[in-house]
């Protein structure tokens, strides 16, 4: 089904969609896309959109196992708490990009903005995964409880990939980045070693998802250039406010 | 089949911001930035609207044109009666606008072009201190009036409303300007009120902003010692004052009084080169009571010049593009691809670092 966005308002263009995915559409291109907000909110599997222009705020917030291309930059927002899926981006990613998210994966060609990650979390076999292919802004995974987030430099861009505060308050799951990062840039709360075997082969995996949803050649990435940066406790203010 | 899909059901806001510059000094219509802000809709909430134009009164350049509201008629005869005592009027109008079904409550809006004679008394002033004063004691004094913009060759327009409509109402598509910053409100600590709506403005300064400002009473007892009052409800108008008083008064290049109202934390300044540390750590003990504090992302209007920034942690949005001879700054990409599809160059600015449109040089608009 092709939608054309233009001039429409974002409930008119998400009420289309749900309509037609009550229906049985599972194949969606959206034409015309301008600052429309909640596409894919809470869209379930089995559901393909294929966005053609800017889509609005908290793009897939809360989606549920949906695939969703943009084939262009995306604002602020995007996955946020997000529970199962696929985004990909050919652009740059906004601000706070998969904030909360619980599961699914989120991948960049580009930069993203502040605090990406923050707070996301994992749960059994839950496990988000946001790969960012330059470079990061501040507060990167900040107060994260679980999940992964790769920054893969594909730029080799002049000094750190991320920005300052990366880790602040994390208390879970782990930052992978190719480059250099040096101690004032991360939070109290985390520490970094070289990426041991026991991760390799997850790493890998996400180079090559991201590599061939964009047309890079995964070997361009090798694991040994990237450091983990992982919490030091699992509760870090468990004995803040014990006195 | 109905599913037990989650959809938001609440409108959730922020304040929109949108600034463009032609930085050639071609002028265009309001109808541009009318179509930007009404792209980010969803983020006010239709308690104030407003748009500050710059090069709009080409043929009254040399003289400053205020913008006043009166809830009263006494307001505006007791302004007048102020005005013609302290400056000559040399032409006075009705601001026009045109009926509109969503704005109303519309207090009176009256425009008048002034000039001002050097006080011999006081010769250390200059026309554009006696112009701070009048515009303060408009302010403090007269119940129920209060100055919208008073500077040469620009106006500030705003209301209670959605930005669109105001710029409807004001008929904004029939003035052509080099530069347009506009807002959309979403109050959450004041009133929505005409007066309260931005842009806030002193002499040319015009600022339209997101965001709140937490060391609002610091900035505002700071403020009094240089004769400023705030008068406005709104956080908001530090800022305007605060340009004033760093860049008129003071002389700060721009990147310094940015500085000092984000700058850079005390860990960081510890990791500068020597003289730069320096710098740093006297711009923050002199300016202590300039630094804006909570987030923030702002456009700045002046005379010749746009300014974006926001807050050091960057908790506003602000995202920035070139097309051509047009500098455009927006809280989100989509309402600056609304008028210009296909920038040259999109980019994210860092928190506290100030992307600056200035005329090319050789460009003359007043």
């Amino acid at each position: 089904m092709r939608i054309d966005a233009a001039g429409i308002h974002y409930r008119q263009l998400n009420e289309q969609i749900n309509e037609a995915v009550d229906a049985g559409e599972t194949e969606f291109v959206l034409d015309n896309v301008l600052g429309h907000r909640y596409i894919g909110a809470g869209l379930r599997d089995g559901v393909h959109l294929t966005i053609n222009g800017i889509p609005g705020n908290d793009l897939a917030a809360f989606m549920d196992g949906a695939e969703i291309e943009v084939h262009s930059n995306v604002q602020d927002g995007v996955a946020n708490t997000m529970n199962a899926g696929r985004i990909i981006v050919h652009g740059d990613g906004g601000d706070i990009l998969g904030h909360s998210m619980r599961g699914g994966h989120v991948l960049v060609r580009g930069l993203v903005g502040y605090r990406c990650g923050i707070h996301c979390k994992a749960y059994e076999e839950r496990l988000p995964v946001m790969v960012v292919g330059t470079t990061a802004g501040d507060y990167l995974g900040e107060y994260m409880a679980g999940g992964v987030i790769v920054v893969l430099n594909a730029e080799d861009t002049d000094g750190s990939p991320v920005g300052r505060f990366c880790g602040t308050g994390m208390h879970g799951g782990a930052i992978f980045v190719r480059g250099e990062i040096e101690e004032h840039q991360l939070g109290a709360e985390v520490t970094v070693e070289p990426v041991g075997e026991a991760d390799r082969d997850m790493l890998e995996a996400i180079i090559r998802e991201w590599s061939m949803a964009f047309g890079v050649d995964p070997g361009r990435f090798a694991p040994e250039e990237f450091v983990k940066i992982f919490p030091r406790s699992s509760r870090p203010y468990g004995k803040l406010y014990a006195y | 089949m109905a599913t037990n899909r989650t959809l938001p059901f609440k409108d959730m806001g922020g304040c929109s911001i949108s600034g463009v510059m032609d930085e050639s000094g071609r002028r265009f219509s309001g109808e541009e930035i009318i179509r930007s802000i009404r792209n980010m809709h969803e983020r006010s909430n239709g308690l104030g609207g407003g748009f500050a134009a710059y090069g709009i009164f080409p043929e009254r350049a040399d003289q400053y044109c205020m913008q006043l509201m009166f809830d009263t008629p006494e307001a505006k005869r007791e302004t007048e009666a102020l005005l013609d005592e302290r400056c000559n009027v040399h032409y006075a109008e009705d601001i026009p606008t045109r009926p509109h079904e969503a704005i109303t409550d519309e207090p009176l809006l009256h425009r008048y072009f002034v000039s001002v004679e050097p006080d011999k008394s006081r010769p250390h002033l200059d026309e554009n201190d006696l112009m701070v004063e009048l515009h303060m004691e408009i302010n403090t004094t007269i119940q129920d009036a209060f100055v919208f913009s008073a500077g040469k060759n620009m106006g500030c327009f705003k209301g209670v409303g959605f930005p669109e409509d105001i710029g409807e109402y004001f008929r904004l598509e029939e003035y052509e300007a080099y530069t347009w910053i506009a807002h959309g409100r979403f109050p959450t600590n004041t009133t929505g009120w005409w007066g309260g709506a931005h842009p806030f403005s002193i002499l040319d300064w015009a600022i339209v902003h997101n965001g709140e400002i937490s060391s609002y009473g610091i900035n505002k007892r700071y403020l009094r010692n240089f004769g400023y009052e705030c008068t406005l409800q709104t956080d908001t108008e530090v800022i305007a004052y605060l340009f004033d008083l760093l860049i008129r008064k003071h002389g700060l290049p721009l990147e310094v009084a940015c500085q000092a109202m984000a700058p850079p934390f005390w860990e960081d300044i510890e990791r500068m080169p020597e003289r730069e540390q320096a710098q740093a750590k006297a711009i923050r003990a002199v300016y202590g009571g300039a630094l804006l504090n909570g987030p923030f992302a702002v456009v700045v209007g002046s005379t010749g010049r746009m300014i974006g920034f926001s807050d050091r942690t960057k908790l506003r949005p602000q995202v920035c593009a070139r097309g051509g001879d047009r500098l455009y700054i927006a809280s989100e990409e989509a309402a600056i691809r609304t008028i210009c599809p296909d920038p040259d160059v999109v980019w994210h600015p860092d928190g506290g670092e100030p992307v600056v449109g200035e005329l090319q040089a050789g460009v003359q608009v007043a």
